[in-house]
């Protein structure tokens, strides 16, 4: 089970949720590439996940046949797993700085082969939850309680198998299968509204047979709250569009820089240098 | 004349049922072997073990990319998925899958595409598979097997199942001649070899061996001795046995049902290049998609016939 310094209340998973933010900015900075901003939007989410009670894990024993599961299918962002990661001590903090380095098991996208505690190789869109449903219906055949959860990029459900995914999770009902749409509005080039417009996303999503909530995923309460509402759901997979800000918490820097997307590219030193005063 | 016929073989089983009767037979001591179906297993035949085990079959609809991803993720939890599609959905529709949520991650997926190559027939080119083998041997790690016969299907299916790590089994849809009716000593990554002979090599995989062996047996009437070898695993290749019919014989013809491109014939070339150089010849069906039309025509218009493999002898031993 997780210790219960993974079960921090509100105030505790605001603090962890800075410093993963602080971490995101130094090593990506420190790497000279990778995508900050698609990593900023996410943190309230995976910082609930990891340090709110919601996941039960083992860093010593990442693979633990009880634990829960987490999926990073937006694979780019997964410099706030290595850091929620870090923080929970699967390995040493002082090792986010090898983030993209050769030799790193830290890489560009997450490698379930070199990190134990990755469960998916992600990095072409659209596949996590798909290999979530494996994951489910392997709990579920195991009779374990175990969940899973798989965090999408708004623009990643562009890609059909996404839906494929949630007609299939829908047939084998599974409860235990819960998926998070980091919904930051922007992708590569642009507005996601602009590049393809899913919209209505949720009534889409809740067409599908799967309990859906729309919140303010840069809210810790909300997300929280959120996160205990999914797990009481019992009979149907579920979903929480979670509505964020791409860059949340060095949002006043982006804006200096001009890029409120900021998509795949690293803070300069001296941007840098002022989002983790922002941060402190 | 059905192939197989001129060396003396008899109509059997199609691979695919082989496969089928196997893995459901299997499935009692295989407590982890899991079904992925894209809703084809009447065609694949993983329909016996479906009904044999509904519990551990997933039917996930006419969605492959879906359904190889969910299986990576079956065998992420140490479950043993055997995903059965058609191959030419299988591999050119889910190919990044296969490279994303199987390959990379070197999970434990069994891939099977039945129906593959031409020998199909009226259903049509849309339908033949034809770039699965060099589309499947591109994975790192990924071992493609490509049995020519029911009994040898029997036994890639279990050695398949033991071996721990990706895997692609390639069938065909049609009945196809008894090979190894007196047994089959399968090894993935041993060919076998069928006959022996001086003059040259026929290496062959899949419907293609038993027409090896229909040449062979014209051949040896005409005073050529050639040797033929079931490659039946086209990665791991067998290269010793390779080195070893180049040097002894002088010469090898690969025959495949399967494009020019990327496939047993270009695997062989590559192994031969590397350790004794000979001359080779190529029989495969080109560098087109093919047309519907039954098989035995459309092995005729797209040079996969006994004929086809005694010029190309002929023609590299004259070299």
């Amino acid at each position: 089970m997780a210790s219960e310094s993974n079960r921090l209340p509100i105030e505790g998973l605001k603090e962890k949720a800075l410093t993963l933010r602080r971490h995101i900015i130094r090593m990506t900075t420190e790497a000279g590439s990778g995508h900050p901003s698609s990593s900023l939007s996410a943190v309230e989410v995976v910082t609930a996940l990891y340090f709110g009670g919601f996941m039960h894990y083992e860093p010593t024993r990442p693979d633990w046949p009880d634990r829960d599961r987490f999926i990073m299918s937006k694979g780019h962002a997964v410099p706030v797993q290595y850091a929620a990661m870090a923080e929970a001590g699967y390995f040493d903090v002082d090792q986010l700085l090898t983030l993209r380095k050769l030799g790193s098991p830290l890489e560009g996208h997450p490698n379930r082969k070199r990190l134990p505690g990755i469960e998916a190789s992600t990095g072409s869109l659209g596949q996590g939850l798909s290999i979530g449903i494996g994951y489910a219906l392997a709990c579920r055949l195991a009779r374990q309680e175990s969940r899973v959860f798989v965090l999408i990029g708004d623009g990643e459900m562009q890609e059909g198998q996404v839906w494929e995914a949630f007609a299939t999770a829908h047939k084998y009902k599974l409860a235990n299968l819960t998926a998070i749409i980091d919904q930051n509005g922007f992708q590569q080039t642009g507005a996601t509204a602009d590049v393809l417009d899913l919209t209505p996303l949720a009534e889409k999503i809740e067409s599908f047979g799967w309990h859906t909530q729309t919140i303010d995923g840069n809210s810790m309460e909300a997300i929280v709250e959120a996160l205990n509402a999914a797990i009481q759901i019992t009979n149907c997979p579920t979903a929480i569009i979670s509505q964020t800000h791409k860059g949340f918490g060095i949002l006043p820097v982006l804006e200096a820089e001009g890029d409120l997307n900021f998509h795949g590219k690293p803070l300069s030193p001296d941007a840098a240098k002022k989002a983790l005063e922002l941060l402190s | 004349m059905f192939i197989g016929e001129a060396s003396g073989l008899k109509v059997g089983k199609a691979t695919r049922d082989a496969f089928g009767e196997t893995l459901k037979d299997l499935g009692a001591s295989y407590p982890d072997i899991v079904v992925v179906d894209g809703d084809v297993g009447n065609s694949t035949r993983t329909e016996a073990f479906a009904k044999a085990f509904p519990d551990r079959s997933f039917n996930v609809g006419i969605a492959e990319s879906n359904m190889v991803s969910i299986a990576g993720g079956l065998a992420a939890s140490g479950k043993t998925p055997v995903v059965a599609s058609f191959a030419c959905f299988l591999l050119c529709n889910a190919y990044d899958q296969i490279r994303m949520s199987v390959a990379f991650p070197e999970l434990n997926v069994k891939l099977v595409g039945s129906h593959a190559g031409i020998s199909i027939g009226a259903d049509g080119p849309s339908q033949m598979a034809i770039e699965d083998v060099a589309l499947a041997c591109s994975l790192p790690g990924v071992t493609v097997i490509v049995p020519a016969d029911a009994t040898s299907t029997i036994k890639a299916t279990q050695a398949m199942l033991e071996h721990d790590g990706p895997t692609y089994l390639r069938l065909g849809r049609p009945k196809v001649a008894d090979i190894y009716l007196d047994g089959c000593d399968f090894e993935i990554g041993k060919s076998i070899q069928l006959r022996d002979g001086d003059d040259a090599t026929i290496i062959a995989n899949g419907l293609l061996v038993a027409v090896a062996l229909d040449a062979a047996h014209e051949l040896s009437s005409r005073g050529i001795s050639v040797r033929v070898l079931d490659m039946h695993t086209a990665k791991p290749i067998d290269e010793e046995a390779i080195a070893k019919a180049a040097r002894e014989t002088g010469a090898i013809i690969v025959a495949e049902e399967h494009s020019a491109n990327g496939g047993l014939g270009s695997i062989i070339a590559t192994s031969v290049t590397r350790t004794v150089p000979v001359p080779m010849a190529y029989v495969n069906t080109g560098d087109c998609y093919a047309e519907s039309g039954d098989l035995d025509g459309l092995f005729e218009k797209y040079g996969l016939t006994a004929n086809a493999i005694v010029e190309a002898v002929r023609s590299v031993i004259q070299r």
